[in-house]
């Protein structure tokens, strides 16, 4: 057996059967994020210097804080993070995320997320770290599909 | 897209994953990244028995079926561990045999969240 230690660079990445358009709504609409994203509503207008917040479904708990940082629809967007919904990691320094959307042959996109800038936030290194692939495989299963994974 | 060209589709996308995965090497290489994540052509050589050449293939082979991942650093080549396609397996094959945990949960207080 092996300890995970925390990564302070993590990289996930999907295809997807779906256009870029199609992956950037489905990270920027909370209608969407709520049936993947552990049920949460994604809150910002993604222009760079704007909040970007997520909400619990209820809309009464703030779960995730940061800024944007840079928004090129619907190819990239990058945006600060930190980790509300736990005292540990809200009381760690903003991280970075990056969406990297990249159409390919076939009608197929490929997303690919960077969390990084994690050196200071190794609570939230663990945290996010099972989080992610769990999110992705959730957005690839809802776009091929129209399904979130948990009503199968 | 119709049911018979999802499923079809499906199979194509899991296909490279099972072969990737049908390798003692290989599957070191993963567990190798687990631990430390980011790492080198160089530094994973350093820790096996075998050729730069033949490391390279290996990671190759990963890297087809979506396993590992490769970002530029400066000059360097840094390998990532990319969980989601092991993920995605998991969702397909194991988790419709058990309570789905997490995502259950996010389910129901969804609909609890809804309904109340």
């Amino acid at each position: 057996m092996t300890t995970m230690t925390e990564q302070t660079t993590q990289v996930y990445s999907v295809f997807i059967r779906a256009t870029p358009e199609q992956v950037w709504d489905a990270i920027t609409k909370p209608e969407f994020t709520t049936r993947y994203f552990y049920g949460s509503a994604v809150d910002s207008t993604f222009e760079p210097g704007a909040p970007f917040l997520s909400w619990s479904g209820d809309r009464q708990e703030k779960l995730v804080d940061g800024e944007v940082l840079d928004a090129d629809p619907p190819r990239l967007l990058r945006h600060t993070w930190r980790a509300l919904y736990d005292p540990e990691t809200a009381a760690e320094p903003h991280s970075r995320v990056t969406w990297e959307i990249e159409p390919q042959d076939g009608g197929v996109t490929k997303l690919t997320v960077v969390h990084d800038g994690l050196e200071r936030a190794p609570k939230t290194a663990l945290s996010v770290a099972g989080g992610w692939m769990y999110v992705l495989s959730g957005l690839k299963t809802l776009l091929e599909t129209g399904e979130p994974l948990a009503s199968g | 897209m119709t049911v018979w060209s999802h499923i079809l589709s499906t199979v194509d996308d899991d296909d490279p994953v099972f072969k990737a995965l049908a390798d003692p090497t290989r599957r070191l290489l993963l567990d190798r990244l687990f631990e430390r994540d980011g790492r080198t052509l160089t530094e994973l050589e350093s820790e096996f028995d075998m050729s730069r050449f033949g490391v390279m293939k290996h990671l190759r082979v990963l890297a087809e079926a979506g396993l590992v991942v490769t970002r530029r650093s400066g000059r360097e080549k840094l390998h990532f561990l990319n969980p989601v396609p092991i993920r995605l397996i998991h969702d397909r094959w194991i988790d419709k045999y058990t309570e789905r945990r997490v995502s259950a949960l996010a389910e129901l207080k969804t609909q609890l969240e809804e309904s109340a």
